[in-house]
């Protein structure tokens, strides 16, 4: 579904500031591969997500997506396929707008001069039901109402509302409380796993990145360090990543918000 | 002063404020959809003005209205091209633009600064003859004007609930939303002030054929009037649906309209307008800020005042 062929990145070229972000990065996900990435601070996660979904344009490399060559694309282009959440809550939505107005732009179907109709109205309110926070019940109040839970967890609504081809989870339950971070997890486990969407996604949290999805990369200054899947994965504990990791990278995992448990 | 002078300088005011409304709702399309401060309007509207005046007298009533629209349109284009395309701020463009359409607005009426539409047969005169000998014979400029707001409102309210008003919107509400969205905003941005643009050019249109007079200087200060009477429609209404809000707007061009006449009745010198709208607009965005700040200024008075207190007890002490 995803192929990453030596996609490089080098930030402020010439300068003191040289950054080499990605450095030779290659991969390739099948359909329905849910990846959980970790990695040290500044490993280029980020930046990997912001080169497949076009914010900046790499140096090398190409990257495919269903068998499309999307390297060149604008990245409005790309989000038709992609959907992307961050680890601010407030990115995903827009405030002023009702919970269906924000459904309404994120479903994408219809002409430029369409407006919402009643079948629209009530698929978003089944699709809200399921996140069981009562947002059903409040789609003409402004976005801006909800808390950052409700607002992530109606951003994930809105990126799978057309199923996209690959989701990019970038830390987004990083911001949130425990108890609403386990439940938008649980809700994203279950949406990944009803459409079988190709899943990326950037975790501090170890436990989490073994226990969800079928592969781990380790990333380490722009490299994926440690591609684990299968049974290999299944047997790992956090305790061997960490020192898989160190074997891989040569050095401690260093991440000043990583959770081990 | 009786009553049917005050009747009639309501007329008047009341089809000023209706003209002028549709100016308001162009600004509530660009300034509190899409969030840009488009200061191309002074121009746009005289544009909208000179290109309708030179049709109507070349003898085409109907097309002055469309000629002046598309006008609207180009004017608006440019600007949009200039801050999303060419690297050029948005404040910036919009000024680059108004100056650029100084020029072209003389060239338009041919090298004047001053075009005389007495005998010109306008949408207004149409609408003159049309109601001769009924009892509306003499509210056709307020027939016609509050034809124009009731359709651009419809228009309004219809477009910004479609897809594509929404996209506007959302480029207003949540510019980093959309950074990462398949909404291109270069697009919305285009379309949001080309629509815009052309609410201003057939307001400074229907203005100078109501008044059968065109003049070079006759958009000098719309942005801030109509800013004043957009902040002033969003102190009424500024919650709740599109349409409520877009009424709202228009009430508050006419309530600025009235306020304003008032003053003029109460020996307010006619070319105080200007700093009155100036005024208007200062408070409207500023207080709510000032009133934020309050609690902080308070705070550091009380503070400053306690900490003299203290010096001078321990000098007392001393």
């Amino acid at each position: 579904m995803l192929t990453v062929e030596n996609l490089s990145k080098t930030f402020h070229p010439g300068t003191v500031d040289e950054k080499k972000a990605l450095n030779q990065i290659s991969f390739h996900l099948k359909k329905g591969d849910f990846v959980t990435i970790i990695g040290s601070n500044g490993a280029g996660k980020s930046t990997l997500f912001n080169a497949i979904c076009g914010d900046f344009m790499t140096d090398e490399g190409r990257i495919l997506l269903d068998g499309q060559d999307i390297t060149f694309k604008p990245s409005h282009v790309r989000s038709r396929d992609i959907g992307r959440l961050f680890q601010d809550p407030m990115r995903g939505s827009a405030p002023g707008m009702s919970i269906e107005e924000n459904l309404a732009l994120a479903a994408g179907n219809g002409g430029w001069f369409s407006g919402i109709k009643k079948s629209d109205r009530e698929k978003f309110r089944e699709q809200l039901a399921l996140l069981d926070m009562g947002l059903e019940n409040r789609m003409k109040q402004p976005v801006g109402l909800l808390s950052g839970g409700q607002r992530q967890a109606l951003t994930l609504m809105m990126a799978t509302l057309t199923v996209p081809k690959l989701l990019i989870l970038d830390e987004h339950t990083a911001a949130l409380d425990p108890a609403t971070a386990d439940k938008v997890l649980r809700i994203t486990k279950e949406v990944v796993a009803k459409h079988n969407i190709t899943t990326l996604m950037v975790t501090h949290n170890m436990q989490n990145a073994l226990e969800l999805g079928n592969r781990t990369f380790m990333m380490d200054s722009g490299h994926i360090v440690l591609d684990i899947q299968g049974e290999e994965r299944s047997k790992l504990g956090v305790a061997d990543l960490l020192e898989r990791f160190r074997l891989g990278a040569g050095k401690n995992l260093d991440n000043d918000r990583i959770l081990l448990s | 002063m009786n009553f049917i002078d005050v009747l009639s300088l309501g007329q008047t005011t009341l089809e000023l404020g209706l003209i002028c409304s549709l100016t308001v709702l162009a600004l509530f399309l660009s300034y509190t959809m899409l969030n840009v401060c488009d200061l191309s309007t002074d121009g746009c509207f005289t544009l909208g003005a000179s290109v309708g005046a030179i049709v109507a007298i070349s003898g085409h009533p109907y097309l002055a209205i469309v000629a002046a629209m598309a006008a609207g349109v180009c004017s608006g284009f440019i600007t949009a091209l200039l801050q999303t395309k060419m690297g050029v701020d948005s404040l910036l463009a919009g000024i680059i633009v108004n100056t650029g359409l100084y020029s072209v607005n003389i060239a338009v009426m041919n090298g004047s600064s001053l075009l005389n539409m007495n005998k010109t047969v306008t949408i207004f005169t149409k609408m003159k003859a049309l109601l001769s000998g009924t009892f509306l014979s003499g509210q056709y400029v307020l027939i016609v004007s509050l034809l124009a707001v009731a359709l651009v409102v419809a228009f309004l309210t219809f477009f910004l609930r479609t897809k594509l008003g929404l996209a506007i919107r959302a480029t207003g509400n949540n510019p980093d939303m959309v950074k990462s969205s398949s909404i291109d905003p270069v697009f919305t941005t285009i379309v949001g002030l080309c629509v815009a643009n052309s609410f201003t050019a057939l307001s400074g249109c229907l203005l100078s054929q109501s008044q059968k007079s065109t003049d070079i200087n006759i958009g000098t200060g719309m942005v801030t009037i109509a800013l004043a009477s957009l902040l002033i429609g969003n102190a009424f209404m500024g919650r709740g649906s599109i349409l409520k809000r877009a009424i709202g707007v228009v009430l508050g061009a006419i309530v600025f309209r009235v306020v304003y006449a008032i003053a003029l009745r109460l020996q307010m010198p006619a070319f105080m307008l200007k700093l009155v709208s100036s005024v208007i607009v200062i408070l409207a965005i500023s207080g709510p800020y000032l009133k934020k700040q309050y609690p902080i200024i308070k705070r550091v008075m009380q503070g400053r005042m306690a900490s003299k207190a203290s010096d001078k007890a321990a000098k007392e002490d001393k």
